[in-house]
């Protein structure tokens, strides 16, 4: 058992469990809306978006989180105006609105040559992640599941039935803003463990095949938060020993358990 | 026009006379272009608490993870506003719902894994669970099993003892005079003499009353 606890005895190892833990919780739970809503794109499209802010919070030496909150609310935002005009489809307006302000952090980051601070906002680093940035992610985390546990039954019902929500006197809109404002946050939290670039596989991946094991929405929440917890512990493990990069490791631990999610569904089918 | 407290009428009227238009427009979904909209003398969106619609086609994603008994329960939402929770009450209300439109067996189902009948009815139960003084109900009759005719039947008799007044749009003509008190009849969306023969039930309604006006 050495193996299980040795990694612990380093204060950065714990704190990257506890970030990771909070991660993997708020992206999960967040995640089985997302997946829901069919908002995947946007999820990653946020993820994205945050870059800028990562950069320019990192050369003026501002905290990171911050800066990636900022760009992250302001892209929700944007997104959300853009498309209410209905002049373009909203799937446009994020690949416009992303791509570009994804394009804006390469070049900024390009212009003050700082690739490999870059490659760690792309690809995360669990085991970097200070105590500052600890408080920032619980923060974050616990901001997010509040919202969802308060708005709970609002959430649910803008869900599966926007028009009798509209009936009753609900604005389904500013609903789904007030969410893609908790996506920002929860995908900010996200860039810590995985980076910009995996980030939306915390939200998709776990949400998904816990939606092939149950037809509950709280058990798929607490199913989704199993599997992204165990992932973000495994990637943890893999990074300590093997040295391999732990964002990807959570990623690729999460594809595989939503590979055996599909298996067991086809398994109960057949039965 | 005006419609008083308690009765049912039918309105009827071929595909695109503006039955669900109107529907829509007490409901509050439409805006209204021209002329006002009264319910118990409040505007449209003054009261969601009193009026219950049942699309004709809705926006349920039936495929969403709910069961039948939560589908239902949603229907109690408008009186709990923000941040409540549904109570005893409200759970007792969808339960004795479920039971009177026979579907307490398909409780626990999730709501994609009913018929279109059942799913119908289902959406029928989260109306009556709302237990509103005005009911807007979008060819209710339409592709339904007799098993759903019935029970609807049954429902409209008792909304009648209830005094609540509904207003069904349909373009089903038979059995209207057992079904309703009244109906209107639309064309173009304007009302249109009824057709010669055709039943109109007491007209008395149309004048006298306390108004739920429309």
């Amino acid at each position: 058992m050495h193996w299980l606890i040795d990694p612990f005895r380093y204060s950065f190892m714990q704190t990257g469990l506890l970030a990771a833990a909070l991660v993997g919780v708020t992206c999960a739970v967040l995640g089985v809306y997302v997946v829901l809503r069919r908002m995947a794109f946007i999820g990653d499209a946020l993820a994205h978006t945050a870059l800028p802010g990562l950069v320019v919070a990192y050369l003026r030496g501002w905290n990171l989180f911050g800066g990636a909150i900022v760009a992250g609310l302001l892209t929700a935002l944007g997104i959300g105006w853009l498309s209410r005009r209905e002049a373009i489809r909203e799937d446009t307006a994020i690949g416009i609105v992303f791509t570009g302000m994804f394009a804006l952090g390469i070049l900024l980051a390009s212009a003050a040559r700082s690739f490999r601070d870059l490659s760690h906002m792309l690809f995360g680093n669990l085991l970097g992640v200070t105590p500052a940035d600890l408080a920032l992610i619980a923060g974050a985390a616990g901001l997010v599941l509040c919202a969802l546990s308060l708005f709970h039954k609002e959430l649910e019902l803008t869900s599966f039935d926007p028009l009798q929500a509209e009936v009753i006197g609900l604005r389904p809109d500013t609903l789904r803003y007030g969410l893609l404002m908790l996506l920002a946050l929860a995908v900010v939290a996200g860039i810590q463990a995985v980076g910009v670039l995996l980030t939306s596989a915390l939200l998709v991946t776990p949400a998904a095949a816990a939606s092939l094991l149950t037809d509950r929405l709280p058990r798929m929440m607490l199913v989704a938060t199993l599997i992204a917890v165990g992932s973000a512990v495994f990637g943890l493990y893999a990074s300590y020993y093997f040295d391999v990069a732990s964002g990807a490791a959570i990623v690729l631990a999460c594809t595989v358990l939503f590979g055996l999610a599909w298996g067991v569904r086809a398994i109960r089918r057949e039965t | 026009m005006r419609l008083p407290v308690g009765v049912r009428v039918a309105l009827v009227g071929p595909n695109g006379a503006g039955k669900s238009t109107l529907l829509k427009a007490i409901a509050g979904l439409l805006p209204v272009r021209s002329g006002e909209i009264c319910i118990y003398g409040r505007p449209v969106g003054a009261c969601h608490h009193r009026v219950a619609y049942l699309p004709q086609r809705g926006d349920v994603d039936w495929r969403f993870p709910i069961i039948v008994r939560d589908l239902v329960l949603t229907g109690r939402y408008v009186h709990l506003g923000w941040l409540r929770r549904p109570g005893r009450r409200d759970l007792e209300i969808t339960a004795e719902v479920l039971d009177r439109l026979g579907l307490s067996p398909l409780a626990e189902r999730q709501i994609g894994q009913l018929s279109g009948g059942q799913q119908q009815r289902a959406l029928l139960a989260r109306a009556l669970a709302q237990d509103s003084d005005l009911l807007l109900l979008d060819e209710p009759l339409n592709a339904v099993d007799a098993d759903t005719r019935a029970v609807l039947a049954e429902v409209l008799d008792d909304l009648r003892d209830r005094k609540k007044t509904v207003v069904v749009a349909t373009h089903d003509l038979g059995r209207l005079e057992s079904d309703f008190d009244g109906a209107l009849y639309l064309s173009e969306g304007r009302e249109t003499p009824p057709p010669p023969g055709a039943f109109v039930g007491d007209e008395s309604w149309k004048v006298f009353g306390r108004y739920s006006q429309i």
